[in-house]
Order: C-alpha cells, then structure tokens, then sequence
C-alpha cells in the first residue's frame, strides 16, 4: 500500500537534507495569530473546502511550542505586537512567518498612531498576501511558497 | 428657532432656566436631537440636579471634541438618558486650550469613570476629583493626546514602544 509495496526489495538514495526538507515542509503546524476579519479566512483555509490538510498544515497549534508557521492574520496595535513577539520567541526553530492581509503586511487601511505600519517592523515576515480580506487560497499559495523555501534551505550542517 | 421640544424635555429646560438661569448658554436642536450648553463651572451642581430630581439616571457616553477655535477650543457632551421618561438629550460644555480641566461627574454616575479617563487620554482635558485618574487606552509614558488636531495622523515616530527583535541581548 505505501512506500514499501512500490520500492518492493530494492531501495533508494538521498540526502539527509531532502529529506528533512522534504518531512518539514509536509508538516508545517501553523501557529494560528487572528487578530481581526482576515483571521475567519484562516479557519476557511483550515476548513474542509478548501482542506489544509492536503498540505500537512491542518493542525492549528494554539501553543506556541508546537508550531512552525506563525499566520499574522489581521491588523496589529502597538500594544499587541509585544504579545505577539513574544508568542514568536517561543515557537521552536526553524519557524517561518506568514503576513496575512493588506493590515498586517503594510498597516493596510488603519493608517494611524495605534496600528503598527507592517508586522515586519518586529517579525521576519517569509510571505506577504496582499487583500483584504484575501481569499483561502491565496493563504494556501503563500503556504506552498514557503514549503519552497523550506525544500531549499540547508536544514543539516556538519558540526566541525 | 422655535424649538420643538418634547414634553419631558421640556419639563427639563424650563427647570434648568428657572434654576439656574444665568448658567444656563445655549439650548438648540440639530437633527432631531436637543442640545444644552451651559457655563462649565455648574457643570457638577447641574449634572447632580439632573441626576437626584429630573431622573437623568443613566449616562450613555461621554464625548470630548476639538472645536479647533482660538477660544474655548475643547468641548465635552454628556448624552444622558432619562428611563423614567425615555427622554435623551446632550449636554455640552466649552473648556480652555490652556489647562483644560472640568469636574468629574464619577461621584454621580459611577460608569462615567472610564468615559472621563478617555476624554482625557485622546484630548488631555483634565477632570477634577476623579477617583482614578490616568490614561485608559495609551501607555503611562506617552506624552501626547492623539484626537487632538494638531497631532499627526501617524503618529509621532517611536513614541510608542515596539518589541525588542533580539531577545537574546537586553
């Protein structure tokens, strides 16, 4: 039924990069961070329709300590941004980070004193979706740009 | 302009001019609603009259402006509700640019603590024996009032703290 019914007896070659690569990116828990409207298209992406599960993101983690994605869904206030950089410090390396929305790539129409202009003014941001809200699969492309990036990133080194 | 008031309104007015006749400024009426203004310095003595006597016991929101005038350039509007008579009006007071303080209303209706603490967080108009008085909304240190209009629509540039991005040096 699986991978051993079609390699039969033989076997195959790889690097311990691929394939660390390869189960990460597969398995990337998000770390779900709804602020505002951007966050009830989250859970559509998480939903059955449009089925994060195909992609090995399907598990929410409400802690921290469990996930790898962190999804910024939704405009930030200068007073959440602590809270919210300190969710980010404790999620486990290698993490990665989606910023979801106009509001959370850019401040978005909340152009104001409260609102942080761009949650990359405190967190390495890997993707940005542009919308407001945008739709559940521009949340999956931005999922599958950063499985990319987890595939080409060297995920073991040699401790000389 | 005639005024159209309703009776319970009415009934308010006529009680207000007879009491306190030379307190009493402006009484008008804008899109249906009724509007009183009056000497900021009463405003206490009125406000607990129109609590205990007219029956003005519920204090819906209290609202500051900027009026952006050389003189008396701050206002506050009290929206109060009568249950008894199902009656609203607005009652509005005028305060300097320099030191703008009113009485607090906090001792008359309890919920007008945290209406007062934000009028003062976003215009920096201060209220006198407020039983707990600080800014709601903006951090201790911040040491601008943002609904005023001279305060830009951005903000002031690091005014306001944003987390440290490598928590591993202090």
């Amino acid at each position: 039924m699986g991978l051993e019914s079609a390699l039969g007896e033989g076997y195959l070659t790889t690097r311990v990069d691929s394939l660390t690569n390869w189960a990460r990116a597969n398995a990337a828990w998000p770390m779900p961070m709804g602020l505002a409207c951007c966050a009830i298209e989250m859970m559509a992406f998480a939903g059955p329709k449009y089925d994060a599960a195909r992609f090995g993101s399907e598990v929410m983690r409400f802690s921290p300590r469990q996930s790898d994605v962190m999804i910024v869904a939704g405009w930030c206030t200068y007073k959440m941004s602590h809270a919210i950089r300190r969710i980010w410090d404790q999620m486990p390396d290698p993490k990665w980070c989606i910023a979801m929305g106009a509001c959370a790539s850019t401040g978005g129409m909340h152009r104001c004193y409260g609102v942080v202009q761009g949650v990359d003014n405190f967190l390495p941001v890997d993707t940005y979706i542009s919308g407001c809200p945008p739709r559940p699969d521009a949340v999956l492309h931005a999922l599958m740009k950063i499985q990319d990036k987890i595939k080409t990133e060297h995920s073991v080194m040699l401790d000389t | 302009m005639s005024l159209e008031l309703s009776e319970p309104l009415q009934k308010v007015v006529d009680s207000l001019s007879e009491k306190f006749s030379d307190k009493l400024v402006d009484v008008y009426q804008s899109s249906g609603d009724t509007f009183i203004r009056i000497e900021a310095d009463a405003l206490h003595e009125i406000c607990s009259y129109l609590k205990n006597d007219l029956h003005y016991v519920y204090l819906s929101d209290i609202i500051g402006t900027d009026r952006y005038t050389s003189e008396d350039r701050f206002e506050v509007i009290y929206n109060l509700l009568s249950l008894k008579d199902e009656a609203r009006f607005f009652l509005k007071v005028w305060c300097e640019e320099e030191n703008p303080e009113l009485d607090s209303v906090a001792d008359i209706w309890k919920g007008a603590n945290w209406n007062e603490r934000e009028v003062y967080d976003m215009f920096g108009i201060k209220f006198r024996n407020h039983p707990d008085f600080r800014r709601i909304f903006l951090p201790e240190d911040f040491d601008y009032f943002p609904l005023r209009k001279e305060f830009p629509l951005l903000g002031i540039p690091g005014s306001i703290e944003l987390p440290n991005t490598t928590p591993d040096t202090d």
